[in-house]
């Protein structure tokens, strides 16, 4: 018999993410996956999973389940409240549910992402070897809902040694960015990098996060459409960069004035709307 | 060919022309440890074993487009498009005169892009190249099989899109839940035949 949870709420938004689905950009498929791969692989070894075990990403947690069976779940990302039948827990941690325990997580005091990981992975069907939702495409599971109830795979071995503080959201975010491929779109790029500030929009999302703040000047026109990868930062006309995340499109029409490394992309990920934002031009 | 820096592990290799694009994949699509290589109208962008994409680019053979196919597929159309009257009036010709010139081409799948299994057709006979709409459509029903500029394509699901629709297809062009969700790949050849 499959062991299951119940959701009894969702909270803002709460997606089935792994590790995504890359290396189908050719045919125009994103890579999807968590935003904060970090906080998602810590939550799978903190239960016993596979660091590519299927978690759950909550947008400003709110989820509260019910386990229907013996579990363990950790949740991660920023630093987080948890209720286990209204008694407080420590999230960063496994926690052992038993059948008919309710989980309660609140929302975190910085950052945007909450990662749940619960023992044996999510399981639902993969897409192109993924379970995760990508928000763009339509692929994978559709965003959880109210009283869904998710189906959970074989549970390894929790080892419970690998404990982590939790890390906080800066107020401030200084991005190493490398040049190119269409810096000679810019008049001086660097310096324009390396002088303007930025602000996180609320209009970002997981395909991107877009930035408001200095106009990056370039060239008008637009180049015929040209494959993009997760990192990129695309500047379309009004010269307000976008910094495409993992639900990003496969191609863009947009020069892309550099890249950010995927070490970084976590924290954009987990950077809520008015977190300040400079970049430091590299190589 | 110029090759642009893509942050730490990827490479834009710009060219001319289609058939660059589709040497320059031919030449890296069987390189061990290449995770993306994803061709588009003037550049191919790929992912990893930069040092090997590298070697193998000083002796790629621009000019030649590679003649084999992997795989040949056909796409059966019912040639009743919104479109297909603009088309032909725009080509000076019939309807049925569009529909012939459509179906007697061989097509390659130049890029995948906008959509999960959109793939850009060319070979697109000279009469049929034809700028998009003035207004895009908000909502072009899926299958649709349309031609815009230098190509032609059919609609894997319902999106926004300006391409003139002569007609549609009932294969399903992707499944995500499929074991090979994607109908058309970049180098794939294609025929549109009446259904």
């Amino acid at each position: 018999m499959s062991r299951t949870v119940t959701i009894i709420r969702t909270g803002p938004q709460a997606l089935v993410q792994d590790l995504g689905r890359p290396g189908n950009a050719h045919l125009g498929v994103p890579p999807s996956g968590a935003l904060d791969r970090d906080s998602l692989k810590l939550a799978n070894r903190l239960v016993g999973n596979a660091e590519s075990a299927a978690g759950l990403e909550l947008l400003l947690g709110g989820l509260a389940l019910e386990a229907n069976s013996s579990c363990t779940i950790a949740v991660t990302g920023p630093s987080t409240e948890l209720r286990v039948d209204g008694r407080l827990v420590d999230s960063h941690q496994p926690v052992h549910l038993k059948p008919q325990q309710v989980l309660e997580i609140g929302t975190p005091q910085t950052g945007l992402r909450t990662y749940l990981a619960l023992s044996g992975g999510v399981d639902v069907p993969e897409e192109l070897g993924s379970r995760s939702t990508d928000l763009l495409s339509g692929i994978g599971p559709d965003p959880l809902r109210d009283n869904d109830v998710l189906t959970l795979g074989k549970p390894g071995t929790a080892t419970g040694a690998d404990v982590v503080p939790p890390h906080r959201a800066l107020h401030t975010l200084v991005v190493p960015i490398l040049l190119g491929p269409r810096d000679d779109w810019f008049e001086d790029a660097e310096t324009q990098l390396r002088q303007g500030s930025w602000a996180v929009s609320d209009r970002s999302n997981r395909v991107g996060a877009r930035l408001q703040g200095t106009v990056l000047n370039r060239r008008d026109g637009e180049i015929p459409s040209e494959g993009m990868i997760t990192g990129a930062v695309q500047v379309p006309p009004d010269g307000q960069p976008v910094v495409f995340l993992n639900d990003h499109p496969t191609t863009g029409g947009y020069p892309v004035i550099g890249v950010v490394d995927g070490d970084h992309l976590g924290f954009l990920g987990q950077a809520r709307p008015g977190t300040a934002v400079r970049f430091r031009p590299v190589g | 060919m110029l090759l642009r820096r893509c942050g730490t592990d990827a490479l834009l290799v710009e060219v001319d022309s289609l058939t660059e694009v589709a040497a320059v994949r031919a030449a890296l699509e069987r390189l061990d440890g290449v995770e993306e290589l994803v061709p588009a109208a003037r550049t191919v962008l790929v992912k990893g074993a930069l040092a090997q994409v590298r070697e193998a680019l000083k002796t790629v053979d621009l000019s030649q487009a590679p003649t084999t196919h992997s795989r040949e597929i056909t796409i059966p159309v019912i040639y009743d498009g919104p479109d297909l009257d603009l088309v032909a009036d725009t080509a000076g010709t019939t309807p049925d005169e569009v529909v012939k010139l459509h179906t007697e081409a061989v097509y390659e799948v130049a890029f995948c892009g906008f959509a999960p299994g959109f793939g850009y057709l060319t070979g697109l006979p000279e009469q049929l190249q034809q700028p998009r709409l003035d207004s895009p459509r908000t909502k072009v029903p899926q299958g649709s099989v349309g031609i815009a500029g230098e190509f032609t394509a059919a609609y894997p699901r319902p999106t926004p899109g300006g391409w003139r629709l002569i007609g549609r297809t009932e294969i399903t062009l992707f499944d995500a839940k499929a074991e090979a969700p994607a109908l058309l790949q970049p180098g794939d050849q294609v025929r549109f035949v009446i259904a």
